[in-house]
């Protein structure tokens, strides 16, 4: 029956686009960070590495706030040793953060940055950064995580202040299990 | 709109394969009859209408005084979150359906659905969608308590465990909505009667089939992201866990981008069936059909381009906010068009108030209500004074309440005599009508005032200078939701007895569905009509 034919044809249309859709829904999370890197909305599209800053300009300063946060099953003590600091653009700065683990056990901690506004986050350039990598501490033991930055003195003149946001997560649990495959330091752990 | 003149070659009752309905609990659990099917859908769709109001009036109860009088925090918590999803996903998406597929074969001269064995095992999978989320209450640590939201990770790391049955739940109903959809599109893409072309059929069919795209392309999504949920409580994923590398604000994107579609699944049908209404009332043709058509096309496409406005204070950039704002300020000029044309109908014409037109009126009047505190919303700078207050409660419940449920029952009370064969009992209708009215605003007017102040939604308790508009809703809750018995009582002493309906039931009414007898025979148009 034509009819027929026509019906099973279009059902088969509409269940693939149910389908697609369901792998779009996925799709969205790639996206979303393909977006964020490319128009920096999120604040987390940061220079790393070596920077090749020349000139400093010392016309104006710039204000940079750190802010540490601990989500909530997270014992670390973690703190800036400086909230606040002056720096001109195009000026290494060198600061750095102090935790502590007070369990008695060993714990491995990753520390994740965020950049207020987040027009600023590509302006931030950290050429070391303790946040690169995983902070194991043995138990009761601390330590200072040192942060090398340089602003771009390319930043746009009505930012003043900065405001460099670090939460620690506990990610214990995650090196126990991914110890063994070498897991790479950033991104999604285990997906 | 098709100009109905029929000839009826489809009521032959002696025809050996117009065989009526079997007999017994077979005919509910195997029918694959479009008619059967909708009435199940129909009257499952009450029932979560009574549970999730039950909810809603433990709610009212808790808030009639400030502090802590009936519930602990986690239990209401439960219940805000239960009875958004049962609402949402059990009584006003089921009941659109229902009157699907009791309406749209009979207004396009299709036989039945195009596909009845799915559309059986799409109502069938629904009961236990909702067995299984209806059975959290009963588990240890509770129900879903996150808001019917569900950010993660509110939702995943800090979720009661029956969490992961609220996910299977949702599945489940997505399941059923996708195939009810395949099944819409494709019965009216392809089984109307000769010469019943596209822009000649009826508003309720027209806001369906847009409404079915929709649902096909977003209830996939919402499957997706609670798929994402499920791998991140139980396989070690980090979608949305930011000590993974995962990102919380990515759930609402993902979640807004099937949810504010999701709002429009929810009224686009409600505009049908008020553009069906509204001309058999004011005996006037609907003003404007393809004005209509096209006004539903559009608010169905901007609904992609605006989910953002759920999540102004998340930290987007300006830029974000500007196109989100504007955008969503454009779906206001379809939507007005629409507005506009139902009162254009009325314009002029000879208008009685039949309970049906009651209700529909009522629906133009508080729905534009709630599309107007729907753009104070939409505009960035002020809702971040807005943003999660009771004005958001009473905006979404003025257009859901109103909105959509009005239009459910103004349909339910349109469609009533044409499925039972018994005139409606005008008098009960108007007593329901105006209870529920006035109950109605009572209970959601007030919340605008303590939204405008500050006080938060998903809140147990509230300080002390909320506590008379609260009260206030409450009475008016426990109102509309008692009123809501003398609806039922309505419907069953019509299904049992009342004086017979004609064929056309209204005298305004027009449309294929009106030339059938009432009620409508078991198998009807199994000969297509001819429309000219």
């Amino acid at each position: 029956m034509h009819e027929q034919v026509k019906t099973k044809r279009l059902v088969v249309r509409l269940a693939t686009a149910a389908v697609l859709m369901f792998g779009f829904g996925f799709a969205l999370v790639p996206l979303y960070e393909v977006f964020c890197d490319i128009t920096g909305l999120n604040g987390k599209n940061f220079n790393e590495g070596p920077a090749a800053i020349s000139s400093v300009d010392r016309s104006r300063t710039v204000k940079i706030q750190f802010v540490t946060v601990n989500p909530a099953d997270m014992p670390w003590e973690f703190r800036p040793n400086e909230r606040t600091m002056r720096v001109f653009p195009g000026e290494d700065k060198v600061t750095a953060f102090y935790a502590k683990n007070p369990t008695p056990e060993w714990m491995v901690a990753q520390a994740v940055p965020s950049v207020t506004p987040s027009e600023a986050a590509p302006y931030l350039h950290k050429v070391n950064c303790f946040c690169f990598d995983r902070q194991p501490l043995e138990a009761g033991a601390d330590t200072e995580m040192p942060l090398v930055f340089v602003i771009d003195p390319d930043l746009p003149r009505h930012i003043s202040t900065i405001t460099l946001s670090y939460a620690l997560y506990d990610l214990t649990d995650n090196q126990k299990v991914t110890q063994s495959s070498h897991n790479n330091d950033k991104g999604r752990a285990s997906l | 709109m098709a100009t109905v003149d029929v000839d009826l070659p489809h009521v032959k009752d002696d025809d050996p394969h117009h065989h009526g309905p079997a007999k017994g609990l077979g005919r509910w659990l195997f029918t694959t009859n479009h008619k059967d099917i909708g009435s199940m859908y129909l009257i499952f769709s009450l029932c979560m209408f009574m549970i999730g109001g039950i909810m809603a009036l433990i709610i009212r109860a808790e808030l009639f005084q400030p502090g802590l009088q009936l519930v602990e925090p986690n239990f209401f918590n439960q219940m805000t979150t239960m009875h958004g999803l049962i609402m949402v996903f059990g009584a006003v998406m089921p009941a659109f359906v229902g009157l699907a597929n009791w309406m749209i074969p009979m207004q396009i001269g299709a036989p039945d659905m195009a596909l009845p064995r799915m559309n059986n095992w799409s109502f069938w999978i629904l009961p236990f969608a909702f067995l299984i989320l209806l059975s959290s209450l009963f588990m240890p640590g509770g129900a879903p308590n996150f808001g019917w939201t569900f950010y993660a990770p509110l939702s995943t790391t800090y979720a009661p465990e029956s969490v992961t049955f609220f996910i299977f739940g949702v599945h489940i109903m997505g399941a059923s909505s996708i195939m009810g959809a395949i099944n819409i599109i494709a019965t009216i893409l392809n089984m109307r009667a000769p010469g019943m072309t596209l822009m000649k059929m009826p508003m309720f069919t027209w806001t369906w089939l847009i409404t079915a795209f929709l649902l096909i392309a977003v209830m996939p999504v919402l499957a997706g992201v609670v798929t994402m949920m499920l791998m991140d409580i139980h396989f070690g994923t980090s979608f949305f866990n930011a000590a993974g590398g995962g990102d919380p604000v990515l759930f609402q994107h993902v979640f807004w981008f099937f949810g504010h579609p999701e709002v429009y699944i929810m009224i686009l049908p409600a505009f049908g069936i008020i553009s069906e209404i509204i001309p058999t009332f004011a005996r006037k043709r609907l003003f404007g059909y393809s004005s209509m058509v096209y006004a539903v096309a559009s608010i169905a496409l901007l609904s992609f381009v605006v989910w953002a406005h759920h999540m102004f204070t998340v930290g987007m950039p300006l830029v974000g906010e500007v196109f989100f704002m504007f955008a969503t300020m454009l779906i206001a000029v379809p939507t007005g068009v629409k507005v506009f044309n139902w009162v254009a109908t009325m314009f002029r014409g000879s208008m009685t108030f039949e309970t049906p037109m009651l209700f529909a009126i009522a629906f133009v009047v508080l729905f534009t209500i709630g599309g107007f505190s729907g753009l104070m919303l939409a505009i960035a700078p002020a809702d971040f004074q807005y943003h999660d207050t009771y004005f958001v409660v009473a905006h979404f419940h003025y257009v859901l309440v109103p909105g959509a449920i009005f239009s459910i029952m103004a349909a339910a009370y349109y469609w009533l005599p044409k499925w039972t064969g018994h005139q409606l009992n005008e008098t009960m209708g108007k007593v329901h009508f105006w209870l529920s009215f006035v109950g109605v605003n009572i209970t959601f007017f007030p919340m605008h005032f303590v939204g405008l102040a500050g006080m938060p939604r998903r809140i147990p308790d509230y300080a002390l200078q909320f506590a008379d508009f609260n009260s206030m809703a409450s009475v008016g809750a426990f109102i509309f939701g008692f009123s809501q018995l003398v609806f039922i009582y309505n419907i069953i002493q019509n299904v049992r007895v009342g004086e017979k309906a004609t064929a056309q039931v209204w005298e305004g009414a027009h449309g294929l569905e009106w030339t059938v007898p009432s009620p409508a025979p078991y198998h009807t148009f199994s000969t297509p009509p001819k429309v000219d």
